[in-house]
């Protein structure tokens, strides 16, 4: 955050930057209604895990409405005459085909053809693109854009984000005078604004509910929170930690880069890079556009089954199945879950599972999960059958209905 | 028109046996007299823009393991938990339940450092009587003098269990059992405020007063549910309690199941002692074998079916089962959100159920008018506003009110359950909130009132008894509804109970349904697995 000395013959000493967590453009009304003090970091800033019960915040997104910070994301602006011809050459999917004022989730690959990370492109304009994801891009961004008349810029500081997301928060904005809001689609950008302040608002995110990111000023981004939770009392609009997102972006089918899946440059060990297919996202992948990041180590790759596949799989009883190690009729470790949990709207027991070929492919009997309970401080081992399901596990029709109903 | 099995009633517990027929693959027909499913499981709207959760109306006891074998979430269910809850008392005072564990601690020892011990070893207590219990729900009762093989293991299974729980535990068990829920509160707490809260729970739905014996089973019965493995936890179904009856109809029917609504049974048909179908009263007539009635016992075996046919003990036991209604139950469509005196703006717990009440021997006081066969002057209510966190059920900004109002007689002493009785009964129980909560009253613009009387001729219950017959230990197992026939099955061949008059009993719990559907598969030598593992 410190501004680069201006004159290099004044000796004033640059004070050190902060260390610790940094507070976001949310940080002092996310501070007060914390109760439980719990805080994560999320690319160094204070991003709050659980504010009052995870359960209670949970419910909210399925039954009300949610607030959460979603500044910490990376953001680049991709702008330019060559905007296009970049964007498509570093996502899988045909950009072209994205027309302006609305948003495509993506991934992107490296030369083998191993997934670096998924994110959302945004177009604003023909020649305007913006891009969010978890992990810093800024050279791999600019090294693809290399011999382009492109300008990419990291605008993650420049933008506040807030995912607004639950059945009532079409209703919410509609309140607040967000005229048309109704009728912008999924994946739609409409701009609006709110307390005075503009707004760039799509219809996305990561619940699988009905629901909104606003993106805004960090300047404006006080006045948008107020506004909000002052229109939200009558919709039952509550803030939200990470742990209750993350229950429901499981059952929304989502994957989480660093839990699901590791960037292929950030691996060690080679064999940990996945690729599109192995993710299960074939649907993500156009190997009908001309060249692109990886597109020739897809072609090889789209020919032959994937040697491991992450799936969807529901787990028989109760008890969630974290960690755990996946074994075929009880005795051949064929995989491990990555991100499991008990559904409390689905009422089933589910999870992601990397699964060794041919499990979860062609042979998708015989499963069991390994599950460790711990009851009363005494360890206890469960074997539980578990069969490979479709994604997601949690679908409502409120998601994509245009305009949204009420709640 | 012939069936394979034919469910009289579509309550919620008609409906999870007749999902389970379905399921197996039987031609399965329900009729449902009115037309609507659902039974005591209703969402209705009375006033344009609110929906009431007309009788029952919290969530908790359904089993789990039936909203997950039947699907019932991808059939529209949601189950949304609440928090906590408190009593008002007449000083100004609260004791707030929180469900976050530290609060509730801190709100303890604001009352009484030794409560706030005593709520720990109360709530361990109770955790491992319901440990010991919740195994039983989804089991049928084994009869202890039929001696088939069977019921032999089931008894050994209960005796281990019982037999695992230590010599202490074993009698604090038969205590728990057969106690008064005043004195084994007693044993934890000293704030009156704190026990008439958790009392609540023992008397809710039966015509017992919190001292007298067998209401701390009551209580239980009340703590056995969970929500999401959160034991003892209570929800609001999203879009009030008819979501569970509309998500169960929509999985019957997704199964190939059929529902005919708008006429009741008139009655069972039945030859050599067997039954061959209804006959409703519209004349329409439907064959089957296997006929189950969701109706409880009394209506199933006194008003429907032909004495004649049945043995004379069956027929004494079933007119000595007792059913005393007790309770009524208000609905109110209010203009905006009420404020309390006692409580402070916003208060989180005012999103649970609310209750005004000073101590127990207020709640005794209250018993005692149902016994001159009165209302109570002075009730027990368990109040709350779903709509704090439901968001389908009135406009935003406008709330609902769901009101149980415990204790109401079912034959009045003076007089009958006419309007101007239904607006008296009203009137105690909105001048009591009233005191706690100044502009209650003008904020009302709809009510229903259901007295045990109208809960009788509405929902077709009994005196309006909640439970299909009261929770005593006297009714309960292998003597619920009749010594002999805890088993689902009736004296008449085909001819099946499966509403909450036999095992587990009432609330909205499913267990009854299930376990029916099981006992009539295994007769029809069904061997399949109806996907009740926990």
């Amino acid at each position: 955050m410190n501004a680069p000395a201006t004159s290099a013959a004044r000796p004033v000493p640059v004070p050190q930057v902060l260390s610790g967590l940094e507070p976001g453009p949310f940080h002092d009304r996310l501070a007060a209604l914390n109760h439980q003090q719990a805080w994560m970091n999320w690319m160094g800033y204070a991003s709050p895990s659980v504010l009052d019960t995870v359960e209670f915040e949970y419910f909210a997104i399925r039954n009300q409405s949610t607030l959460f910070d979603i500044s910490p994301m990376c953001k680049y602006a991709i702008a330019g005459p060559d905007a296009e011809a970049v964007v498509n050459r570093l996502v899988t999917r045909d950009i072209r085909k994205l027309k302006p004022g609305r948003v495509a989730y993506c991934i992107w690959c490296d030369e083998d053809g191993q997934v670096v990370d998924d994110g959302t492109v945004f177009r604003y304009g023909p020649n305007e693109f913006r891009l969010c994801c978890q992990e810093p891009q800024l050279s791999w961004l600019e090294d693809i854009a290399w011999g382009y008349e492109v300008t990419i810029r990291d605008v993650s500081r420049e933008i506040a984000g807030l995912a607004l997301q639950g059945p009532t928060s079409c209703a919410l904005l509609r309140d607040l005078g967000l005229d048309g809001i109704e009728s912008l689609k999924p994946f739609g950008i409409g701009s609006f604004d709110i307390a005075g302040v503009a707004l760039s608002v799509s219809r996305t995110g990561f619940t699988g509910d009905l629901g909104y990111e606003l993106w805004m000023a960090p300047e404006g981004a006080l006045a948008v929170w107020d506004a909000l939770m002052a229109a939200g009392r009558l919709r039952g609009l509550r803030v939200i930690g990470y742990e209750a997102l993350d229950m429901a972006r499981i059952e929304a089918g989502f994957l989480l880069p660093k839990i699901d899946f590791l960037s292929a440059q950030t691996v060690l060990r080679a064999d940990r890079a996945v690729t599109p297919y192995e993710l299960g996202l074939d649907w993500l992948v156009a190997l009908d556009k001309p060249h692109f990041n990886g597109r020739r180590a897809l072609l090889e790759l789209s020919r032959k089954p994937p040697r491991r596949k992450l799936v969807a799989i529901e787990i028989e009883r109760d008890k969630p199945a974290h960690n755990a190690l996946v074994y075929h009729r009880k005795s051949r470790e064929v995989g491990m879950v990555t991100s499991a949990l008990w559904s409390p709207t689905c009422k089933r027991n589910i999870a992601y599972a990397w699964l060794d070929a041919p499990y979860g492919q062609t042979a998708n009997d015989h499963l069991w999960v390994e599950i460790y309970l711990q009851k009363e401080i005494r360890w206890q081992r469960r074997m539980a059958r578990c069969h490979p399901v479709e994604k997601p596990f949690f679908t409502h029709p409120r998601r994509t209905a245009t305009p949204p109903a009420e709640y | 028109m012939k069936y394979d099995a034919i469910i009289v009633g579509a309550g919620h517990n008609g409906l999870t046996a007749a999902c389970f027929m379905a399921r197996a693959g039987l031609k399965t027909l329900i009729v449902e007299k009115e037309d609507h499913v659902g039974g005591a499981a209703v969402s209705l709207s009375l006033t344009p823009g609110w929906t009431y959760s007309n009788c029952s109306y919290v969530c908790s006891l359904l089993r789990p393991e039936i909203i997950r074998a039947l699907e019932l979430p991808k059939h529209g269910l949601q189950v949304i938990p609440y928090e906590g809850g408190a009593v008002f008392n007449s000083k100004g005072d609260y004791f707030a339940y929180l469900s976050d564990h530290d609060a509730l601690r801190r709100e303890l020892i604001r009352h009484s450092p030794r409560d706030a011990d005593g709520y720990e070893r109360y709530a361990r207590a109770v955790m491992r009587q319901c440990r010991f219990i919740k195994p039983l729900l989804l089991r049928t009762a084994p009869d202890p003098v039929a001696l088939k093989p069977r019921d032999i293991s089931e008894l050994l299974f209960i005796l281990k269990r019982f037999h695992n729980l230590g010599a202490r535990e074993m009698a604090e068990t038969v205590r728990f059992w057969t106690m008064s829920i005043a004195e084994y509160l007693d044993q934890f707490f000293e704030t009156p405020m704190i026990k008439a809260y958790i009392a609540g729970s023992g008397i809710i739905g039966t015509g017992l007063g919190p001292y007298s014996p067998g209401t701390a089973y009551v209580l239980l019965h009340h703590y056995m549910g969970e929500v999401d493995g959160a034991i003892g936890a209570w929800g609001f179904a999203r879009g009030g309690m008819g979501s569970i009856t509309q998500a169960m109809a929509r999985s019957f029917e997704a199964s190939g199941g059929e529902i005919r609504m708008g006429s009741g049974l008139d009655r069972f048909v039945v030859r050599d002692g067997k039954v061959r179908g209804v006959v409703l009263e519209n004349g329409d007539e439907f064959e089957a074998e296997t006929v189950i009635s969701g109706m409880d016992v009394r209506r199933t075996f006194i008003d429907h079916t032909d004495e004649k046919e049945l043995p004379a003990d069956f027929v004494r036991g079933v007119k000595r089962y007792r059913f005393r209604g007790s309770s009524g139950k208000l609905n109110i469509a209010l203009d905006g959100m009420p404020s309390f005196t006692g409580a402070p703006k916003d208060a989180s717990f005012l999103r649970g159920d609310l209750h005004f009440l000073d101590d127990m021997e207020e709640i005794e006081r209250a018993y005692d008018d149902w016994k001159d066969g009165r209302w109570s002057a002075s009730p027990y209510v368990d109040f709350l506003i779903p709509t704090q966190i439901d968001p389908t059920m009135a406009p935003p900004g406008k709330h609902y009110a769901t009101i149980f109002v415990q204790y109401a007689p079912y034959e009045l002493a003076d007089g009958q359950w006419d309007d101007a009785n239904r607006e008296a009964f009203a009137e105690t129980v909105i001048s009591k909130i009233e005191r706690h909560s100044p502009d209650f009253r003008k904020l009302i613009v709809h009510k229903e009132i259901r007295s045990p009387k109208d809960i009788e001729d509405q929902v077709g219950l009994t005196e309006g008894n909640i439970f299909q017959g009261e929770l005593t230990f006297d009714q309960l197992l292998f003597n619920r509804p009749v010594p002999g026939y805890a088993q689902y099955r009736s004296p008449i061949k085909g001819l099946y109970m499966c509403g909450s008059s036999t095992h587990p009993g009432g609330g909205v719990m499913g267990a009854p349904g299930a376990n029916a559907a099981r006992e009539v598969l295994r007769d029809l030598g069904h061997r399949i697995d109806m996907g009740l593992s926990a």
